[in-house]
């Protein structure tokens, strides 16, 4: 393609420009996280890494102290993790079922249960928050993983997905499982969900993204420091920067900030093509 | 749908079960209690309530601090879409014409999406610290009197700038997917009838990107509309005084924080009604698929 020497020079300088825009406050947030919190106090914010990085995030991770409440970033990482994946996994086996039963049967409530589930696309949990606490609470499950995960599943995001894709999956193959004596369970199992590998493994990276990312629901859910998730934790330890009349705890906070954001960002880079598949492919 | 399809068994509702039963308990349910308790009235100590037809969305309506919300929410809306669309097709432009790199700028500039919104929050407040924060530090010092704790303004500024920084990835994911659409052939054919970059642009790429922007506008309003929660929370928590409150985050603060359930379930049910305009919009417009 024809390109003069300018155009292609502003294009790296444009795209430099915006990757700097895009990482400069995370690697502050990095860079001011290895300080101690006395050196920031005095200096400001820094660019350059300090020579605390062992011990900030060691204390961070083991001693519950560090983080203001009564648990550790370690359990709150794996508390982000129970979420992430009981996310994905929830809503990737309940949206692959749906979708089947939507597309490959014909049932008598077929229309009706459809449009309930499309009906979960038009309100997002934040705005159903306080009557959706309330059940939580009616059923006794505020405070536990359940509480925590299934409410967050109850959106039809996924099902679209499945549905979108098994509508292009050629009717031939069905026809050919029956004659060779398939039953609905058998073509599911044997053919369908090998033959969706791909994208389940796509709609899998999003949602887990998805699920550690959540901030509104966990932040009800739980009140016990226990079940906090790691993006929880950060507000509490912020919330409490300037309390006692300290020297700010900064470098924590942006420890914190850091460790939050290290899982979904590897997983979102190291899976990168599937990932934007599967996003592109979802949101349409 | 399906031209083949199995005959009448109990095995698809066995398979919608668990959706089914998921969305009727965490979903139905509770919006089915919002829109209740948007007719209720309860007394102070929510021992007894009564029904009083559409009160509170009359007193919602009228409040100056609800109109007050929803007029900040509109303006900081159109601003986080129109900029993070405009910014991130700037950059996917660019980065759709790099040959050398290409895939480094592509991995720096889509990471964003991976960050949770309140982690995106505190980072951009920490920039805004007065104490230490260097943007806050180096804006003042050019001669600009800002501040962000007192000014609407200024505070409107940090948020829309937050919730920008957010959004520009997602944005950029979409538009390069979309680039990449376009066939050669017509950027070639183009680049032969006009040698102005600038030129092409905006009489080829962007009426074929058309409706990706037209989608990601819909993407972009949900976003800032509900996702942004996080950032307004752990950043400025809508001050001052309410200034940088989205109606999501008036919802939750006069639910759970004010226990006002009658005129909070008036709030979500009036939102509720937004979106559906929102999303029944954007699904018209995604079934009719306009391409070119």
């Amino acid at each position: 393609m024809y390109q003069s020497k300018w155009r292609s020079l502003t294009n790296h300088i444009i795209l430099i420009l915006g990757s700097i825009f895009m990482i400069m406050p995370v690697w502050i947030a990095f860079a001011s996280s290895t300080h101690t919190r006395e050196f920031l106090f005095q200096h400001g914010l820094q660019v350059l890494p300090g020579g605390h990085f062992f011990e900030n995030y060691g204390k961070i991770l083991f001693d519950a102290e560090a983080t203001k409440g009564r648990v550790t970033a370690l359990q709150m990482l794996f508390n982000s993790m129970v979420l992430g994946l009981g996310f994905a996994i929830g809503k990737v086996i309940i949206s692959m079922m749906a979708a089947y039963a939507i597309v490959y049967f014909r049932f008598r409530f077929a229309v009706p249960l459809f449009w309930v589930i499309f009906s979960t696309l038009l309100l997002p949990l934040e705005v159903r928050i306080v009557p959706s606490y309330e059940v939580v609470s009616n059923l006794g499950l505020l405070n536990t993983y359940t509480g925590l995960i299934l409410p967050l599943i109850a959106s039809a995001t996924g099902t679209f997905f499945f549905r979108q894709f098994f509508r292009s999956v050629p009717d031939e193959l069905l026809e050919a499982a029956r004659l060779d004596g398939a039953g609905p369970l058998r073509f599911f199992i044997d053919i369908l969900v090998p033959l969706s590998v791909t994208m389940i493994a796509a709609i899998f990276i999003i949602m887990f993204v998805v699920g550690w990312n959540q901030y509104l629901w966990p932040l009800l859910m739980t009140t016990d420091d226990q079940l906090y998730t790691i993006v929880i934790g950060i507000k509490q330890v912020y919330n409490s920067l300037y309390e006692g009349g300290q020297i700010p705890q900064f470098p924590k906070a942006f420890a914190l900030t850091i460790m939050a954001s290290i899982p979904p960002v590897l997983v979102v880079v190291i899976f990168q093509r599937m990932f934007i598949r599967g996003l592109v492919e979802t949101e349409k | 749908m399906k031209r083949v399809q199995f005959g009448h068994s109990p095995v698809p509702y066995l398979f919608v079960a668990p959706q089914i039963i998921i969305i009727a308990i965490f979903f139905l349910w509770p919006a089915a209690q919002a829109i209740h308790q948007s007719f209720l009235l309860e007394d102070a100590f929510g021992m007894s309530s009564q029904f009083v037809w559409f009160r509170n969305f009359e007193d919602v309506l009228s409040n100056p601090a609800w109109l007050r919300s929803a007029w900040f929410t509109v303006i900081f809306s159109a601003l986080v879409a129109v900029l993070s669309i405009a910014i991130s097709l700037f950059l996917a432009v660019r980065a759709d014409e790099v040959i050398r790199g290409a895939k480094a700028y592509k991995t720096l500039l889509m990471w964003g999406y991976a960050v949770a919104p309140p982690v995106a929050g505190l980072l951009g407040i920490m920039m805004f610290n007065p104490l230490m924060g260097d943007l806050y530090l180096f804006i003042n010092r050019i001669g600009i009197n800002f501040n962000h704790i007192q000014n609407a303004n200024d505070a409107t500024f940090v948020v829309v700038l937050i919730a920008v920084w957010k959004q520009v990835s997602v944005n950029f994911i979409f538009f390069l997917s979309g680039l990449q659409g376009i066939p050669k052939s017509v950027t070639e054919a183009a680049t032969l009838d006009c040698k102005s970059a600038e030129r092409r642009f905006w009489t080829i790429t962007f009426p074929l990107l058309a409706p990706t922007t037209f989608f990601l506008m819909v993407i972009n309003l949900t976003y800032a509309f509900f996702e942004t929660f996080g950032i307004i929370d752990v950043s400025t928590k809508g001050a001052p005084g309410g200034a940088t409150a989205t109606l999501v985050y008036k919802v939750y603060v006069d639910g759970f924080l004010g226990a006002d359930m009658g005129g909070s379930s008036a709030q979500s049910v009036l939102l509720m009604i937004m979106v559906s305009i929102l999303t029944v919009f954007q699904f018209r417009f995604i079934e009719r698929k306009v391409h070119y």
